[in-house]
């Protein structure tokens, strides 16, 4: 079973219907039980940092989260849930969950797209990723593939941790991870059959672990 | 580099596609949900229902069919039409919609708009905006006119300012349809789809009077919008999308061709 974190973080039911989808157990929790019995963790969340993290905080699921990783139980984090597992965010100045060295940052307003004009942000719609180390999560993901995008920070982690790179305005980090931590910045439950191909990847690596 | 959406809208009254659906092999579908789905597998990026239901039971029937899709189609889509207050964006969000779309309820009442960002993220909220071509007067600087209840009733609003002013209070994403060009299939009203997207930091969409691939080349090269609003031009089998992609992808236009 997959444990879909359930922090108040927006729309966790669109993760829900993708796995629901694939047939692939799951449940929404905010159970400490459910969470550390689990065979895999999916982070998602939209909304603003600081009140994710005061909520995670107030409910002791972000300590719940970090003895999760520590018992190397499988983690995949999703736009929000990519950006604060890292240290810290530029979004409400907040300080995040650190199991990943790094930060968050804000487009900055003056970037240009490719094409020379001025980036919306935002960064959303479709966008491309380029992998930058072997990840197990894009097994059979064709490299022109697109995922779907809306975020106005994004995730900066210390470069070991950089799995892919898209372009908006500046080369960011999108997929970032180590053994059993991966995180997303784009929406796979929302990013057509790679994103569900992603998801499914995800779920096989738990079942064989 | 963000790739050029291309949208289909469908039109739904009480549950069913207002007008059959033609496919190539002539199949006719009047339900939204299967159309959604061949659409999505198709490689359409976002998909717009439109719903034209005015009894109450209607708006119940329609919040079943965007759970029917919500289970099936696994790209962004928005529901339209009918919706004037923050319980109906809420109803509609749940039952799994990405966005939602307000265009008459938000010229009579533009804190909607605010208070839908505030409450759900501005990603959520598309302001959709009928325009008709009007004489440049000291009213109406621009020369476009903001009209609602489909073009029947002109409120003395200047399109420019009020893309500006939705901007302010919170929108995502403006969805621009041309009176003039709807229906015309001779392609988007260029001058209009230009002059706001250049002056609002907000994608725009342009809507009305696609015919031809080459209109979408157009509406997001010289037009500079981020996503093109199609309809009747693959409602009947004159187009489909993947025709459409490559057609675009040939004029060196960035869409996404791996779905």
């Amino acid at each position: 079973m997959l444990a879909i974190i359930d922090y108040k973080a927006g729309n966790l039911t669109s993760v829900k219907r993708a796995l629901d989808y694939l047939e692939i157990p799951n449940k929404i929790t905010a159970s400490a039980q459910d969470i550390l019995q689990s065979r895999g963790i999916i982070f998602p969340g939209v909304g603003a940092a600081g009140s994710a993290m005061q909520h995670l905080q107030k409910t002791h699921l972000g300590k719940v989260l970090k003895e999760a990783v520590a018992k190397d139980i499988p983690l995949l984090g999703i736009c929000l849930g990519c950006q604060i597992i890292l240290d810290f965010s530029e979004e409400n100045k907040t300080h995040t969950l650190g199991l990943i060295p790094g930060k968050c940052l804000r487009f900055q307003e003056d970037l240009t797209e490719e094409d020379g004009s001025p980036i919306n942000i935002p960064h959303m719609g479709w966008n491309q990723v380029t992998l930058k180390k072997d990840c197990l999560l894009f097994e059979g993901i064709e490299p022109e593939a697109e995922f779907y995008f809306v975020h106005s920070y994004y995730p900066a982690p210390e470069k070991e941790f950089i799995l892919g790179t898209s372009f908006y305005g500046l080369e960011f980090c999108s997929v970032l991870g180590r053994e059993n931590l991966w995180a997303v910045q784009f929406h796979p439950e929302k990013s057509g059959r790679p994103g569900l191909t992603l998801l499914k990847n995800f779920y096989n690596y738990v079942r064989s672990k | 580099m963000l790739s050029k959406r291309i949208i289909p809208c469908l039109d739904v009254r009480d549950g069913k596609l207002t007008k059959g659906i033609k496919f190539k092999d002539n199949v006719d579908i009047g339900d939204p949900v299967e159309t959604a789905k061949i659409y999505y597998e198709q490689g359409a990026d976002e998909i717009v229902f439109y719903d034209i239901t005015a009894s109450h039971e209607g708006r119940s029937i329609m919040l079943k069919v965007v759970e029917k899709v919500a289970a099936q189609i696994f790209i962004p889509f928005s529901v339209g039409g009918g919706i004037s207050s923050i319980e109906d964006m809420r109803a509609v969000l749940l039952a799994g919609a990405e966005k939602i779309s307000i265009n008459s309820a938000a010229v009579k009442n533009p804190s909607l708009i605010s208070e839908g960002a505030e409450a759900f993220g501005s990603q959520c909220i598309v302001v959709g905006m009928d325009v008709l071509n009007v004489p440049v007067s000291s009213q109406i600087p621009s020369g476009y006119e903001v009209v609602i209840h489909g073009g029947r009733k002109p409120m003395g609003i200047d399109a420019l300012w009020w893309a500006q002013e939705v901007e302010k209070l919170g929108a995502g994403e403006i969805c621009l349809n041309s009176i003039d060009a709807d229906g015309t299939k001779e392609g988007y009203e260029l001058t209009l789809t230009r002059l706001i997207a250049e002056n609002v930091r907000i994608p725009v969409i342009a809507s009305g009077g696609a015919g031809h691939p080459e209109h979408m080349v157009e509406a997001v090269s010289k037009g500079k919008a981020s996503a093109a609003l199609i309809a009747s031009i693959i409602h009947y089998g004159e187009w489909s999308i993947p025709e459409i992609k490559k057609y675009m992808h040939n004029q060196g236009v960035k869409v996404r061709l791996v779905w």
